[in-house]
């Protein structure tokens, strides 16, 4: 049993324009990862957050989140079997709402980024610049309001936003996603 | 190099005026040099000049004209800078050498290119059935870890040998290198295997020419297409990866780019038995968890074409027909350790009915023996190798063991049924090796702890149950495993009760991850920083064969001698 959603869907009070993948005509190439060991450095100080100040979280998915519509990554799907993933309820009734999920930065392939993909576990390869390399299938894309600094890969980070659900293709990548989060704000968990 | 190329000065900076991108042209003839066919066999034959447009070109084997020979005209492509002359689906039938003349003229300079291959003799049938076993990356001491674990070793005598080494028609070490490159990947050293010829890095079934186009390069005919057109042979590829890895696909597909996973899936259907992991490449886009760019449902597709469907074990026990299509996870299958000993829900991640190898292994071979033409099979330990990318050498060789499990059902129903030949072997190597043993029972840690030379005493692992797996992963006296190439890492010498990553991407670099071994030490990468995993060697690898012309494989054999192994033992005969 697997569901089928249906683009495009309704979004609740997200911020507008909402930046999108094909919205930013900006063409991925591999040759803008070459300065990326330039970027740890200046790493932290990027995103204005506007998430709950003091947030004592240390580890991705830790359980018992007090926020308002926290999302974990092990709560997005009821199940799996090769015919596919189910949604889960709280999943569904989150489409539209704002949202909080902590995960990692998966590496981009530019320095500075209007999305980027938000993973469950740090991730050891590239997909973007591998090409035997394979995304999770949990995984959830971040689109940002403006063009911004990466964030560090190797910790979690924390965002906020609107959750949107169903299959999209972005023209310009190919790139397919099934969870996105227009993000209010991104941040280092401290 | 020819004499033309140096006969005046003068002669070489008009050239140079001329057309500067010309002298630097190259003209390449696809397949290589030494490329080896099997009488028959078909190939797409392509001369390219690169860096030049040619006004015109001939193409002459052993001094006749090519198209004559063929019997049709090429493909001419004329671009600025890359002309080429191709015959598709063409044969080559008379046995022995074969030099091959290719010339290009271009802007008043001429090239020339050589090249020779060798066509070998289709040989009398001696096998009905061929099983092609491939641990993916299990190097020698793959099996030595394999052996210790599932068999023990009680003074210094081994208690017993994996099945694979059992096997004793046939033992070759097999050299892995692509023609590109020293150190070869899955898809060009499966492909080798599948094909006869050496490919290059990432790809399977075809020569590399320019072209951007990943299914545009010329191909030469696989095992699966020369035994179904050849015999009408039955065709089984079983994996515990995604059936669209590198492996499998070479078995079936032709494609510059093993990337080229949602092409691969529909390939498959050049197969009767397919099973392994991967459903996310045959689900439609609109189904979560698919990586599929279109529309399709490959699954409906299959199934339309008369397979039978298996998404579990249970459903693969009473799957039946002549065809069977078993999908058993969205992406690689969860290797043995967790999958049926371990069972984290964590690790599982939902998938907690899936199958083994063995399981799979008699299932295809129950399907696939019903053809009595015979069945070319393939049965793939794809994760020992993915695990020791990992550094985890406790989850591979557990999957080693599962592998060598399969083989074993192999054998028996080989022992019954007198007429099929058994090829184990792995595709590359990895750079792990036996350093001793490691114990903390004095109270040392670390690399204190690992025992050398008489202080290795042999490690504790039980196997009460005598199932052939080692009842605790993590005994007192634990091997001490050495990797000769890793990235910046932890290290304990601990086995990891959940799967954990040596180190993390981090833009161009990869970082240790602290998670791998809290505590342990910082080893720092020996391989580029890029690397995030322990890297393929280009080590020689075992291969054991049995059965109905395994003789074929003794000394130091090119990885391109499989396939010839194979279809010798067949007797295939491509030009009948």
């Amino acid at each position: 049993m697997h569901i089928h959603l249906t683009s495009p869907l309704t979004r609740g009070a997200a911020p507008s324009p909402l930046p999108s993948l094909n919205r930013t005509k900006r063409r991925i190439s591999a040759p803008g990862a070459l300065i990326y060991p330039f970027l740890a450095l200046a790493a932290l100080a990027v995103f204005a957050a506007v998430l709950s100040a003091g947030s004592d979280a240390a580890q991705a998915g830790q359980a018992q989140k007090p926020e308002k519509n926290f999302l974990r990554f092990e709560e997005m799907y009821a199940s799996a079997s090769s015919l596919g993933l189910t949604l889960s309820e709280k999943l569904l009734s989150l489409d539209g709402e704002s949202v909080v999920m902590e995960g990692f930065m998966a590496p981009p392939l530019k320095p500075t980024l209007k999305f980027f993909v938000l993973t469950s576990v740090p991730m050891s390869i590239c997909p973007f610049c591998s090409t035997d390399a394979n995304w999770p299938s949990n995984i959830v894309l971040v689109f940002l309001k403006e063009e911004a600094t990466a964030l560090p890969f190797d910790r979690p980070i924390r965002v906020a936003g609107v959750l949107e659900l169903g299959t999209e293709t972005d023209e310009e990548t190919g790139f397919v996603s099934l969870v996105r989060i227009y993000a209010t704000g991104v941040e280092a968990v401290k | 190099m020819s004499c033309w190329k140096v006969k005046t000065l003068a002669a070489l900076g008009m050239l140079m005026l001329f057309a500067g991108s010309a002298t630097a042209a190259e003209l390449v003839v696809l397949p290589i040099d030494r490329a080896k066919f099997l009488a028959g066999q078909k190939f797409d034959m392509e001369a390219e000049l690169r860096g030049a447009r040619f006004d015109e070109i001939s193409v002459k084997l052993d001094g006749r004209d090519a198209a004559e020979l063929f019997g049709k005209a090429p493909v001419i492509k004329r671009g600025d800078s890359l002309a080429s002359c191709r015959f598709d689906d063409v044969t080559l039938t008379k046995v022995g050498t074969i030099v091959v003349d290719v010339e290009a003229k271009a802007g008043g300079q001429t090239y020339k290119k050589r090249v020779e291959y060798t066509v070998a003799p289709p040989k009398n049938r001696r096998a009905k059935n061929v099983i092609l076993f491939i641990g993916d990356g299990t190097g020698l001491q793959s099996r030595q870890i394999g052996r210790i674990l599932s068999k023990g070793i009680t003074q210094g005598k081994y208690n017993g040998l994996l099945e694979m080494e059992l096997m004793n028609g046939g033992t070759a070490l097999i050299t892995t290198s692509g023609y590109d490159s020293l150190v070869t990947d899955s898809a060009n050293s499966a492909s080798a295997y599948a094909t006869g010829h050496k490919s290059v890095v990432n790809a399977m079934g075809v020569y590399e020419n320019s072209d951007p186009d990943p299914m545009a390069h010329p191909k030469v005919e696989n095992i699966a297409e020369l035994v179904k057109r050849v015999r009408g042979m039955s065709v089984g590829v079983v994996t515990t990866s995604n059936i669209t890895d590198a492996t499998p696909a070479a078995m079936v597909a032709h494609t510059r780019r093993r990337a080229e996973q949602n092409f691969i899936a529909g390939e498959l259907a050049k197969a009767d038995v397919v099973m392994g992991g991967g459903s996310q490449q045959f689900l439609p886009q609109s189904t979560p968890g698919s990586k599929r760019k279109d529309d399709r449902n490959l699954i409906d597709e299959f199934k339309a074409k008369g397979y039978a469907f298996a998404g579990n074990r249970s459903e693969l026990a009473s799957a039946n027909g002549d065809k069977i299509l078993g999908l058993f996870n969205l992406d690689n299958m969860n290797v043995y350790l967790d999958r049926e000993i371990l069972r984290a829900q964590d690790v599982l991640n939902g998938f907690e009915d899936e199958p083994n190898l063995v399981e799979m292994t008699k299932k295809a071979i129950e399907v696939l023996s019903r053809n009595e033409n015979g069945f070319f099979l393939m049965v793939e330990g794809a994760c020992i190798d993915k695990q020791i990318h990992a550094m985890d050498w406790q989850r591979s060789a557990y999957d080693t063991i599962e592998f060598d499990q399969a083989i074993g059902a192999a054998r028996e129903f080989a022992a019954r049924d007198g007429s099929t030949l058994i090829i184990a072997t792995a595709d590359h190597a990895h750079g792990i090796s036996i350093v001793g043993t490691y114990h903390e029972r004095d109270g040392k840690k670390g690399r204190e702890a690992v025992r050398t030379y008489a202080n290795s005493i042999f490690p504790t692992y039980l196997d009460l149950d005598r199932d052939g797996f080692p009842d605790d992963p993590a005994p007192d006296v634990t091997l001490a495993i050495g990797y000769a190439n890793h990235p910046d890492y932890y290290e304990d010498f601990k086995f990891h009760s959940k799967p954990v990553s040596p180190a993390i991407m981090s833009g161009d670099a990869a970082t240790a991850n602290a998670n791998r071994a809290p505590g342990g030490a910082l080893y720092v990468g020996n391989i580029p920083v890029n690397e995030s995993q322990e890297v393929h060697t280009a080590d020689d690898v075992p291969l054991s064969a049995a059965g109905p012309g395994a003789d074929y494989f003794k000394g130091v054999m090119d990885n391109t001698e499989v396939f010839y192994g194979i279809v010798g033992a067949l007797g295939l005969d491509p030009t009948k």
